[in-house]
């Protein structure tokens, strides 16, 4: 099956505080509707090489291809549009605006993309929200509502643009067990009916067993693929 | 593809929400406006009066015939001293008549000229006015009233009586206020002048003429210069002074100078009359300028502060946004959406609060003795300088907005978000 996010090669370096190698020659691939995990003890570059498939970090060697397109060397506009488009990500600390209201979290991507008018985006939204259990919460002040809301809202958010790929930095680190237990079903879930890719960095090996592939990272390499 | 309505929608939100930060920041803005408006208002409002105070008594070029020797004397024609080195003691003065020669098809001449407002002749005789035992020194200008009234400020100067008055009255007088005074003399009195060569007329006073400066008004009245003329003996052509107002005061300069070519006389322009004149308003207009834009600066610094603070404390805020695909150029124009807003809000508020303060000095009563027709403080409402303060108001703001939205801009979303 083809890889829908693809590296080859990349190598990373941290220059400060002093020079050290991060990733060393990573090359792997997410396929369509897989649900992968990263694991890896504190150190092993596994969160720098989430933040370098998202696009976000664009300081390392390589390659990295999403929809077998060429996504290394973008300018930071384009690269914020293929952000916006195809990747949801999930943060550890729910990360919403606080003074915005949890629908309209929900719904800025949508509004950036601006491919919908606003009402499509608003009723996508709050279908959104509904899918997850929290509709009724769509009009609360983002800052009202509990973690374990706020990081269902996240993912809300995630999806907004229906991207080919959510990715997760420890989306259920900073949860309780219940509400790890709710955020594993609902990417699961997504997986099944929705048939979506998912790649979440974890160090949680009860969520990780669960997935359909755990990649072992050690010392900024991959052990286990 | 930037999309404004969600730039703005959440600069809204972010200024809002921040109602306290905002509400300083647009109060510094219209505080610095306002005071701007304000001051220029009132300061340019009291030099254009007293520029008018000097320069609508001054005439753009004054044409009269000079008292001085003769720039070529005797000797200098006297073949054998051709190369001598000649030394000559007691010059006087060239005897010649103070009178202008061809004043009126001079008079004619200039008020053909396309940049000429009017020309007005003048006749002044040194006189004495009579009060019992008395003789008081002074000037009686025969002048074409109704000209001068068109030309000049005069009519405001006459605080009794009128112009109309005047012409009306061949043997009327316009009496300086410091010579009534003195006299205890009022309107329709009659006064006794004399001439230099003792000649005495009767004058029937049909107006009080107060110019605000006591040396003028002490020695000066106004008649006919019909009046004058027959007083002193003299022809209907006998002028001693022509006063020309221009259409551009600018040309004023080069105009005397060619003046004073073709007609052999002394054409004096306004400039040198008033050189000194012009350094103080010069210098009164740059302390007004520089007070105004430091109340402006100020109020820029203030922006800039609150705007760097905001953006300090929505550091994962605009990493959230960054990671949820707006762009650093999305970012920066939300910041610059707000100090924009915050500009334009403390803009306008500034420009009426400016308003409402120049319409307050405006009621403020001010009398002098110096200004007859001036009794409440003078305000310059000219719009040049509420479009000069809504544009600084935008302009500071975008300056100190740009900066710290520029910051806004480069912040690596990664970095905020692992907390590193």
């Amino acid at each position: 099956m083809e890889f829908i996010l693809e590296t080859k090669d990349v190598n990373k370096y941290f220059h400060k505080p002093k020079e050290f190698h991060v990733l060393k020659d990573i090359s792997f691939g997410v396929k369509k509707g897989e649900f992968t995990a990263i694991m890896g003890k504190s150190g092993s570059g596994k969160s720098t090489l989430l933040y370098i498939l998202s696009t976000m970090d664009t300081d390392y060697k390589g390659q990295l291809y999403l929809n077998h397109q060429l996504v290394t060397g973008k300018s930071q506009r384009e690269l914020s549009q293929i952000r916006n488009k195809h990747i949801g990500f999930v943060f550890q600390f729910h990360y919403l605006l606080s003074e915005f209201s949890v629908l309209e979290n929900v719904m800025l991507p949508a509004k950036k993309l601006g491919e919908r008018s606003p009402a499509e985006i608003e009723r996508n939204a709050q279908q959104k929200l509904e899918m997850l259990h929290i509709g009724h919460l769509a009009h609360q002040r983002a800052s009202r509502i509990s973690g374990g809301e706020k990081q269902r809202v996240a993912i809300a958010r995630a999806l907004i643009n229906d991207p080919t790929i959510l990715m997760g930095d420890e989306p259920t680190g900073n949860l309780d067990s219940h509400n790890s237990e709710n955020v594993f079903n609902i990417f699961k879930k997504l997986k099944e009916e929705q048939g979506l890719s998912l790649l979440v960095v974890t160090h949680d090996e009860d969520f990780a067993k669960r997935t359909d592939r755990i990649i072992q990272m050690e010392d900024g390499r991959i052990i286990t693929y | 593809m930037i999309n404004w309505n969600v730039i703005l929608g959440i600069a809204k939100t972010h200024l809002l929400t921040k109602m306290k930060s905002t509400v300083t920041a647009t109060l510094g803005v219209t505080f610095g406006i306002g005071s701007y408006i304000t001051l220029v208002s009132f300061m340019t409002g009291l030099n254009t009066m007293l520029d008018d105070l000097v320069l609508n008594q001054t005439p753009h070029i004054h044409i009269y015939n000079e008292i001085r020797p003769s720039a070529n004397q005797p000797v200098a024609l006297y073949e054998d001293f051709k190369n001598a080195f000649n030394v000559i003691r007691s010059i006087k003065p060239k005897l010649s008549q103070k009178k202008i020669h061809n004043a009126l098809p001079m008079l004619n001449y200039l008020k053909k000229q396309p940049n000429v407002h009017g020309a007005t002749p003048q006749l002044r005789a040194q006189i004495f006015y009579l009060s019992g035992s008395m003789e008081l020194g002074g000037n009686l200008t025969g002048v074409d009233i109704m000209e001068e009234v068109r030309l000049s400020n005069l009519r405001d100067n006459i605080v009794e009586g009128s112009p109309e008055a005047l012409k009306n009255n061949e043997n009327g007088i316009l009496l300086g206020s410091g010579l009534a005074e003195k006299m205890s003399l009022s309107l329709g009195d009659r006064v006794q002048i004399s001439t230099v060569s003792g000649n005495i007329f009767p004058l029937k006073i049909v107006g009080i003429y107060q110019s605000g400066i006591a040396d003028v008004d002490n020695v000066q009245s106004f008649t006919n210069l019909k009046t004058v003329q027959r007083i002193l003996g003299e022809a209907e052509n006998y002028v001693t002074d022509i006063n020309i107002k221009l259409t551009d005061i600018t040309e004023a300069q080069s105009m005397a100078d060619q003046l004073e070519k073709q007609f052999n006389v002394k054409a004096m322009g306004i400039n040198e009359a008033n050189a000194q004149f012009e350094t103080g308003s010069n210098i009164r207009n740059l302390i007004t300028y520089a007070v105004s834009i430091t109340l402006l600066i100020v109020a820029g610094f203030g922006i800039y502060n609150i705007l760097n603070m905001l953006i300090y404390e929505k550091m994962k805020d605009i990493a959230i946004l960054k990671a949820t695909g707006f762009s650093g150029t999305d970012v920066q124009l939300i910041f610059m959406a707000q100090a924009m807003i915050i500009g334009m809000a403390g803009g306008i508020m500034g420009l009426s609060i400016g308003f409402a303060l120049s319409k307050i000095i405006d009621q403020a009563p001010f009398e002098t003795e110096a200004l007859p027709t001036i009794t409440t403080y003078p305000v310059n409402y000219d719009p040049v300088y509420y479009i000069i303060g809504i544009i600084f108001a935008l302009v500071s703001t975008f300056v100190a907005g740009y900066l710290p939205s520029k910051r806004a801009k480069k912040i690596d979303p990664v970095k905020i978000i692992r907390g590193t």
